[in-house]
């Protein structure tokens, strides 16, 4: 593709420099400049009805809306010129006239782009004496609700729905100022993605039910994380309220996500904030599981793997970091690998490229094949009678005492204990993937990283640390005091991550290059095959 | 014909020549009034040569902003390859206007003639003529026309014998006056809803269906057949002001008028003489007070505002007001402007789009203001709101209604403040008129 | 020009006209029409206000099913064609009484007396009150914006039929003639 030509212009006296048909708005983001919006989005075609952003372009006679003016070679842009400035407190004070100013029951209270703007550049006081327009709250079906009171016909919703999920489902109905966000009778907000829409919202007009007045805005602990329920890897915050994970929102990532998320993966969080979860080592004594501390229990384990060949179960909800590990045990012990995962039906999001709700439903299926496991529907099928068979959080559903007892010992590493578990040998507590750090590498071979946004219960360890340390109890020579070591680690010895670090993937993350199969490691070749490229 | 009234003599009646006579309706009766000799020139004539002589003329819009019509057609380029369309903009809803509804209900086929010169002057094998829905009159007239004009040859496949394709369909609108906007008109003509879109792109680069296009008045178009048959020079002198408006104007003229009606005069005509003597002035021994010219969206006039004008684009602009789509509404003593220009507000916000902001909740709020202050319910500081409202819905919004609904306002208050001040203060200075049922 | 009676309505009740099964509008002759209609425009959608006309002329109004049948001939979706239907005033979303009359009270016709015509009407009626049913049924009588036809205030509109001039003592002619 050619290089775009570059178009150098001025705003608030600040030289830009941006490619040809870039909008005012997005080139004043480049220069620091944030101007006030509603109807803009990036994401979103532009609508240039909410007439926030007005801006004032020297020689221009009226003030051109920021979001819908390309820039022009030479232009002067001035965004807090009184003019401008009267003109933005206009639609500020517009916009308010027959809003409830319910903040302090409203959901959006805190993230609220109007409470934002109004703060910045608001009247103090309304001028307005009329009786305030009233419309009752709707069920938009699956997790949305409307309060169109609150609602300044920004038409995100609408806008997303039709260019974005191609499901047209939402209207402007009516017209003036009876307009409001509608949709047709029996017709829900049902699609899988349809969730964006709250999100989108930049009021507290459309609600998220499953949310609805469980938090305020500002109880929230943000952290950066990889949303773990399918292959897609979708950026995500996860939202923590007092060490419970509220809510999950998507994270801008323009080669993962974009802006969004699916339904699915918003709500399939309560998994995480689990009560029931295996808290203190444990290792059997005169036939018994009992409680004991890591160093011995580390051990135990470290003593069943010594001379016996391993056998490792893993999920594919593991990082690439603990995954790596396993498959150093399952290689100094000639072993082998096997996952399972769960699959549903894809449902992609037909407006953006290779977004999608996928099959497969864990984060790091790729990982899993990469770090040589193998995938199957009978994952004990290929265990020897007599090997050790290390279990890392798979939750053994479906798998019978009878497969099990094929092993010689049963060591778990899991973040719960299976009912199965009850014959294991160890059993090692490590914590999810909120609840450390590592990456995930998503079905287009682009490895991403998450943060800990929330506590480890009882004395769970991050479960790189614990291989890290039972692999140094069984004699290896690295030690790894950060999950960026065990990164590094994998940098080292897989061909295909050489030159990675943290640092290099940063937040978005990276996709792994094709490399060569350097002797001794799993065949990365194909890495990213019919990716068609980039991610 | 100053329909429903004979012609004036000082009238000068060329698109208005046939108002009132049923046998102009038909193609018979329009052929024999000359009809078609027009199209059947053009269709032998090279499209810039067309254009030039609309460019010559001086012909403006006559739908409201009054661009130059030749320049507009210049903007098309025929054979770029791509489907140009021509929309006629029939959607006549400016109140205070109603010159189309005569054109269309006396004279269908000269629209249909003017439509089909433009089309293949601009190499649109396409027109649609949007009619507003409540025009069933001349909806009926038009349709009627059509069927006629393409029995006859005069459209379709083969326009009058001439190889090209010329197709004219009508598209009834369905209650909205914003779809008189002309990007909004494309919108409601590609089955969407009426709202006006961003310029750029222009029609002319992206109009309806994405392809270019050009949007002209009814008035417009009608006058393209007569000035290709008796020539440019011939509408340019057809002015007593100033060469830059040229030709005649149709004026719907209403309100507490002795005679309403539509009426054609040439520009640079002085408004008070058309006002006093062509239109008869006030009913009865009232006094006329004010007079709002181009329809509602244009600035009140006082009477001596009015009586100074020269009826053109730039002689109304010299007195305070705009010749707009030429719907003059004259307002006697009798009325409280306050009640006139509330019941414009209310307009307005009825027909605001919603879209942008300082429309959907400006228009709605002028309107509340405004009722209350007609109610006596105002406070002086309404007035001050009103005002700063009115110029945060100037030139802020993508189409101009609020700017639209902003102007009543503001030279309603700038010209009759004592009105406003007497209602707020509990005086009165009118009679008012009877309550709202 | 199009007659005075609008569709017999047997039931004014929405909600059982909602119920029943939805007769489709698009069969037969209307269907014909409907096609020729489509030849007119570069795609289906620039034809939903014709069609959305059609609906309301064969049935007196537009109802949801409708729409949902609209939407399934020109391949949109429901909620699409309910958008357009309600921004545009002229398209009924309920079934009207068989009169349904508009008068324009805007501004120009305003100062020419319109309010004096709407009351009329309302007494007239027996309706009394803008936009409910008269006590007979028959007539519905609401204010509408600018007509278009100023010159000759005050005009009103009875179903589809424009009339000019409108006085008040004009009114109960009017009416009779509707009878």
């Amino acid at each position: 593709m050619a290089e775009a030509k570059m178009v150098n212009l001025t705003i608030e006296g600040r030289p830009v420099s941006v490619p040809e048909g870039t909008s005012i708005l997005e080139a004043a983001k480049t220069a620091g400049i944030l101007i006030p919006h509603y109807c803009y989005h990036p994401g979103l075609p532009v609508a240039g009805v909410c007439r926030m952003c007005l801006v004032e372009v020297e020689k221009a006679p009226k003030l051109a809306p920021s979001c819908a003016t390309s820039v022009a070679e030479g232009q002067v842009v001035r965004v807090y010129t009184d003019r401008a400035l009267k003109a933005r407190e206009g639609v500020l004070e517009f916009l308010l006239i027959n809003h409830p100013l319910d903040c302090p029951i409203c959901d959006q209270s805190g993230e609220c782009e109007l409470q934002d703007y109004t703060f910045q550049e608001g009247r103090p006081d309304s001028r307005y004496r009329d009786p305030k327009r009233f419309n009752p709250v709707e069920d938009f079906g699956g997790d949305v609700l409307y309060v169109p009171n609150r609602c300044i016909l920004c038409t995100r919703c609408v806008r997303f729905m039709d260019d974005v999920a191609h499901d047209t489902v939402l209207n402007v109905s009516e017209r003036g100022d009876r307009a409001l966000i509608g949709k047709f009778e029996g017709k829900d907000l049902t699609h899988p993605w349809a969730g964006n829409v709250v999100d989108l919202c930049p009021v507290g007009a459309l609600l998220s039910k499953d949310f609805l007045n469980k938090s305020r805005a500002w109880e929230l602990d943000r952290t950066a994380s990889v949303c773990p329920s399918c292959t897609q890897g979708c950026n995500v915050m996860l939202e923590v309220r007092e060490g419970t994970v509220t809510r999950i929102k998507p994270r801008p990532n323009e080669d993962v996500n974009k802006f969004f998320i699916c339904d699915y993966g918003r709500l399939n969080y309560r998994w995480i904030n689990r009560t029931d979860r295996a808290e203190t080592p444990h290792v059997r004594t005169d036939g018994q599981l009992r409680s004991i501390d890591w160093d011995v229990a580390v051990h135990a384990a470290a003593a069943l793997l010594r001379d016996t060949r391993a056998f490792v179960l893993a999920s594919p909800f593991l990082s690439n970091e603990t995954l790596h590990l396993l498959s150093q045990v399952m290689r100094r012990n000639s072993g082998a690998g096997a996952f399972r995962v769960a699959t549903g039906a894809e449902a992609p999001l037909a407006g953006v490229e290779d977004l999608a709700l996928r099959r497969d439903r864990a984060a790091n299926v790729r990982g899993a094949e990469l770090f040589g496991f193998e995938r199957s529907e009978r994952p004990l099928e290929k265990m020897r009678d007599g090997d050790v068979l290390v279990v890392a959080d798979d939750d053994l559903d479906g798998i019978t005492p009878e497969e099990i007892a094929r092993a010689s010992q049963l060591i778990v590493i899991s973040t719960t204990v299976p009912d199965v578990a009850q014959d294991a040998a160890v059993l090692l507590p490590i914590t999810n993937f909120a609840e450390e750090e590592g990456t995930f590498t998503n079905l287009r071979g682009r490895v991403q990283r998450f943060m800990q946004a929330k506590p480890a219960p009882g004395f769970a360890r991050p479960s790189w640390l614990v291989l890290g340390d039972l692999l140094g109890a069984l004699g290896a020579q690295d030690s790894f005091y950060l999950p960026a070591d065990v990164f590094a680690n994998i940098a080292k010895t897989h061909s295909a991550f050489s030159g990675l670090s943290y640092d290099k993937l940063g937040m978005r993350g990276l996709p792994v290059l094709n490399g060569q199969a350097s002797t001794g490691t799993p065949d990365f070749a194909g890495i990213g095959a019919g990716s068609g490229g980039a991610r | 014909m100053g329909y429903p009234h004979p012609s004036h003599a000082r009238e000068t009646p060329i698109l208005s020549q046939h108002f009132g006579e049923p046998e102009a309706r038909t193609l018979h009766g329009w052929t024999g009034r000359g009809g078609y000799q027009a199209l059947e020139k053009a269709l032998s004539m090279a499209q810039a040569d067309i254009v030039n002589i609309v460019k010559e003329s001086g012909l403006r819009g006559r739908g409201g902003a009054g661009f130059p019509t030749g320049m507009k057609w210049s903007f098309m380029k025929p054979g770029d390859g791509k489907p140009h369309y021509l929309c006629c903009n029939a959607d006549e809803s400016e109140p205070g206007t109603f010159k189309d509804r005569e054109i269309m209900r006396w004279t269908p086929h000269a629209l249909i003639e003017g439509c089909a010169i433009a089309a293949w002057a601009m190499g649109a094998e396409t027109t649609y003529i949007y009619i507003r829905g409540e025009f069933t009159e001349p909806l009926y007239w038009m349709e009627r026309a059509i069927r006629e004009a393409y029995d006859a040859g005069i459209l379709g496949a083969n326009a009058m014998g001439s190889g090209k394709r010329l197709d004219v369909h009508v598209h009834k609108g369905a209650g909205a006056y914003i779809c008189g906007e002309e990007t909004a008109l494309m919108e409601s003509l590609e089955g969407r809803r009426g709202n006006p879109r961003i310029k750029p792109p222009f029609p002319a680069v992206s109009g309806v269906f994405s392809q270019p296009t050009t949007i002209n008045n009814v008035e417009t178009l009608a006058a393209v057949p007569q000035i290709l048959m008796k020539g440019a020079a011939w509408y340019k002198e057809m002015s007593l002001s100033n060469p830059k408006s040229t030709g005649t104007k149709l004026y719907s003229v209403c309100g507490n008028v002795q005679r309403p009606g539509t009426y054609e005069v040439v520009m640079g005509f002085p408004f008070g003489e058309f006002l006093h003597d062509v239109c008869g002035g006030a009913v009865g021994r009232k006094k006329l007070k004010a007079v709002i010219p181009g329809g509602a969206s244009v600035p009140i006039q006082t009477m001596t505002e009015a009586e100074a004008t020269l009826m053109d684009y730039e002689g109304f602009v010299a007195q305070g007001s705009m010749l707009g789509s030429g719907g003059v509404i004259v307002i006697d003593e009798d009325q409280s402007m306050v009640r006139v220009i509330a019941r414009l507000a209310r307009f307005f916000a009825h027909e605001s789009c919603g879209q942008c902001t300082q429309c959907r909740e400006g228009t709605a709020w002028t309107t509340k203001i405004l009722e209350r202050i007609r109610d006596g319910q105002g406070t002086m500081e309404d007035l001050d709101t009103l005002l700063d409202t009115a110029d945060n819905m100037t030139g802020t919004t993508i189409c101009v209604l609020s700017d639209s609904c902003a102007v009543p306002v503001i030279s309603g208050i700038k010209k009759f403040r004592s009105e406003f001040e007497a209602l707020i203060q509990g005086r009165r200075v009118h009679s008012v008129l009877t309550q709202v049922a | 020009m199009g007659g005075l009676e609008s569709p017999d309505l047997a039931s004014h009740d929405a909600a059982a006209h909602e119920r029943a099964p939805h007769v489709p509008v698009f069969a037969g002759d209307v269907r014909k029409e409907l096609d020729e209609l489509l030849t007119r425009y570069p795609n289906k959608m620039a034809a939903l206000l014709p069609t959305l006309w059609i609906v309301q002329r064969e049935r007196g109004w537009v109802s949801e099913d409708s729409m949902a049948e609209v939407a399934e001939v020109l391949e949109l979706t429901p909620a699409y064609v309910k958008g357009v239907v309600t921004f545009y005033t002229m398209y009924h979303q309920h079934p009207v009484t068989k009169y349904f009359i508009q008068v324009c009270t805007t501004s120009p016709c305003g100062i020419c007396g319109a309010e004096d015509v709407v009351k009329a009407l309302l007494r007239e009626t027996r309706a009394g009150e803008l936009g409910v049913p008269s006590p007979d049924g028959r007539y519905t009588v609401i204010e509408v914006e600018c007509l278009g036809a100023c010159g000759f205030a005050t005009p009103i509109m009875i179903n589809d039929e424009f009339i000019e001039s409108v006085t008040p003592d004009k009114v109960p002619d009017i009416l009779k003639g509707l009878a």
